[in-house]
């Protein structure tokens, strides 16, 4: 499979274990297909077969709600098998609706569901590898709603402070959260001028283009002495036309009989 | 038996002693200081390891779940503020960074009671164990001197595996347990022995009643004292022994009555051998500036006044 492939199989597997749970979050797990496809399947460094080989890179998933991506992605690069997916959200299935680390999961590197948190913990991860000169990367994914939580910018403070340049922050800008639209529930721009006002290398990109995606991850690498986010421009629910950009499906899911049409379709 | 004071020192030096301790036995042992590093005894370790000291500045929210991403990664974090901005400010962040993940990371929270003195209630700990002890997974130490503040937090990061919080105090107090004690987490001291009263103490307190068992004693009553340094998990063996000797037992803290070691004592014996306990600590209210002793007698936990309260106690139920 290709990327494009890739990307399509493992929205399939999102919306078929969404519409199974019969609940979940649909529209920012479909956003962040793209972003997620091209990190695992182009650019980590990871054992799927050792989850825990102290060399990998890490990926926090800070926005703990759209689990399912992060979930699927690693169904699709053999951490689990992928029938597993039509576990989530069930009763002692290792695919809780938030990660968790309890339930060991193989893949998950922290457990989030508490906003604001993650950049923190990535943070936390990055010292240890500046500490025992590792080279691996810590990625942090955030959503654009997350960063409202003031920790985040204690945790900007502190990555360019500390030139944590192993440090990748992914910021899924999709402008939309539960009560509308960011700029009106609390309008978080100029977005790149402030995260550059902080000390960070900051990268705007179309969080749907795989090659603006592979170049963008390439240039954070090649980055020096400070962090770097990328500001991913992203359309909630991309890939089913008609919940695109409607934040009525932030925590909404298909049913069994759309989750087929949307898949037919795909 | 009688304790020696070996010379007042606060318990925050007793921390930052065992963290520098267990520091040069184990690599992996790294610090994280918020801005007042000296003013919670991390200065002994930051001083004897600088590159393995990370500051970051006012943020104790950040500094928690940083802490969990070290622990995620093979360190040992050691991360100390005043109780009332670990235990409360950065609660969610040890609730679920730490806790949630089941991480080993030491929590320590200075500043622990009205001893703090004149900084006054934003800066005195008084509910520190309530929000501490609640959280699954959390072990939750209040030691009673500097030499126990070592050794407590040594073992704690050296033996355990899981989320600590260490609580202690700013005021030289009374240094008196012994180098060689025998120290187990989760193991109540008994410091003396006497059927008349029970007082089970935590923390200051310990010196406290302690002193106030001697005025007991001058006065024909023999008082056991026990130390209970480790909140949680709690000594319950211990407990079940002491319920079973005694009609009252006083439990005795620098915290509030409610959610601390009262709390932990009532929760525990009301179930398992319902015994009356006089909780003895801070009630319901806010702390205040003034110096560490006026307010200790202040609030009534100073010896003199745990000893007026229980000598009172016992006279009249003798008398009736």
């Amino acid at each position: 499979m290709n990327l494009e492939e890739k990307a399509k199989h493992i929205r399939n597997l999102i919306i078929n274990a969404l519409a199974e749970a019969g609940s979940g979050h649909t529209g920012g797990s479909l956003d962040l297909v793209d972003i997620f496809t091209v990190l695992y399947f182009n650019h980590l460094r990871y054992d799927a077969k050792n989850p825990k080989w102290e060399d990998r890179d890490r990926v926090v998933l800070s926005i703990g709600h759209t689990a399912p991506v992060l979930y699927a992605t690693l169904a699709a690069a053999g951490f689990f098998p992928e029938d597993e997916m039509l576990t989530l959200r069930k009763f002692g299935s290792r695919l809780q609706g938030h990660p968790s680390l309890d339930f060991r999961l193989p893949g998950v590197e922290t457990s989030a569901g508490s906003l604001g948190q993650g950049l923190s913990v990535s943070n936390g991860m990055a010292f240890a590898a500046k500490f025992d000169k590792k080279d691996y990367r810590v990625y942090c994914v955030m959503g654009d709603g997350e960063i409202q939580e003031g920790s985040v910018y204690e945790a900007a403070m502190a990555a360019a402070h500390h030139r944590l340049d192993n440090v990748c922050a992914i910021l899924d800008r999709n402008r939309l959260q539960i009560d509308g639209n960011t700029e009106d529930v609390m309008a978080l721009e100029p977005l790149a001028d402030k995260w550059h006002a902080f000390g960070w290398n900051v990268i705007e990109i179309d969080g749907h283009n795989h090659s603006e995606i592979k170049a963008a991850l390439l240039k954070a690498e090649q980055c020096k002495g400070k962090p770097t986010i990328i500001i991913a421009h992203t359309i909630m629910g991309k890939g089913v036309p008609e919940i695109e950009n409607n934040n009525k499906w932030h925590g909404k899911v298909p049913t069994k009989e759309q989750a087929v049409e949307w898949i037919n379709r795909q | 038996m009688t304790y020696i004071n070996k010379g007042d020192r606060p318990t925050k030096t007793g921390f930052g002693e065992g963290v520098r301790d267990a520091a040069m036995k184990n690599e992996n042992v790294v610090g994280i200081g918020a801005d007042i590093t000296a003013s919670v005894g991390m200065n002994i370790f930051s001083e004897a390891f600088p590159e393995r000291f990370i500051s970051l500045g006012i943020a104790e929210q950040n500094c928690v779940a940083t802490a969990a991403g070290l622990s995620l990664s093979g360190k040992i974090p050691v991360f100390s503020t005043y109780g009332v901005f670990a235990a409360h400010r950065a609660n969610d962040q040890i609730r679920i960074s730490l806790c949630y993940n089941n991480l080993h990371a030491i929590i320590g929270g200075a500043h622990a009671g009205v001893s703090v003195g004149p900084d006054g209630a934003t800066h005195q700990a008084l509910e520190d164990i309530a929000t501490m002890r609640v959280l699954p997974r959390m072990t939750v130490i209040s030691p009673c001197d500097a030499t126990q503040a070592r050794i407590a937090t040594e073992k704690a990061i050296l033996e355990l595996d899981s989320p600590v919080y260490i609580r202690f105090g700013r005021e030289p107090v009374a240094d008196f347990t012994s180098e060689n004690q025998d120290f187990t987490i989760g193991k109540g001291q008994v410091m003396r022995d006497g059927d008349d009263a029970c007082i089970i103490a935590t923390g200051h307190e310990v010196w406290e009643s302690l002193k106030a068992a001697e005025r007991l004693e001058e006065n024909g009553l023999r008082a056991t004292v026990i130390n209970i340094h480790t909140i949680k998990p709690l000594d319950e063996e211990l407990l079940l022994d002491v319920a079973r000797r005694f009609k009252t037992i006083y439990t005795v803290e620098e915290h509030q009555v409610t959610g601390g070691l009262g709390g932990a004592v009532a929760e525990f014996l009301s179930e398992k051998m319902p015994t009356r306990i006089v909780r003895i600590g801070v009630n319901d209210r806010f702390g205040e500036s003034g110096k560490a002793g006026e307010l200790m007698h202040h609030f009534g936990l100073d010896a003199e006044s745990l000893y007026n309260k229980v000598y009172s106690d016992i006279m009249q139920d003798r008398n009736l």
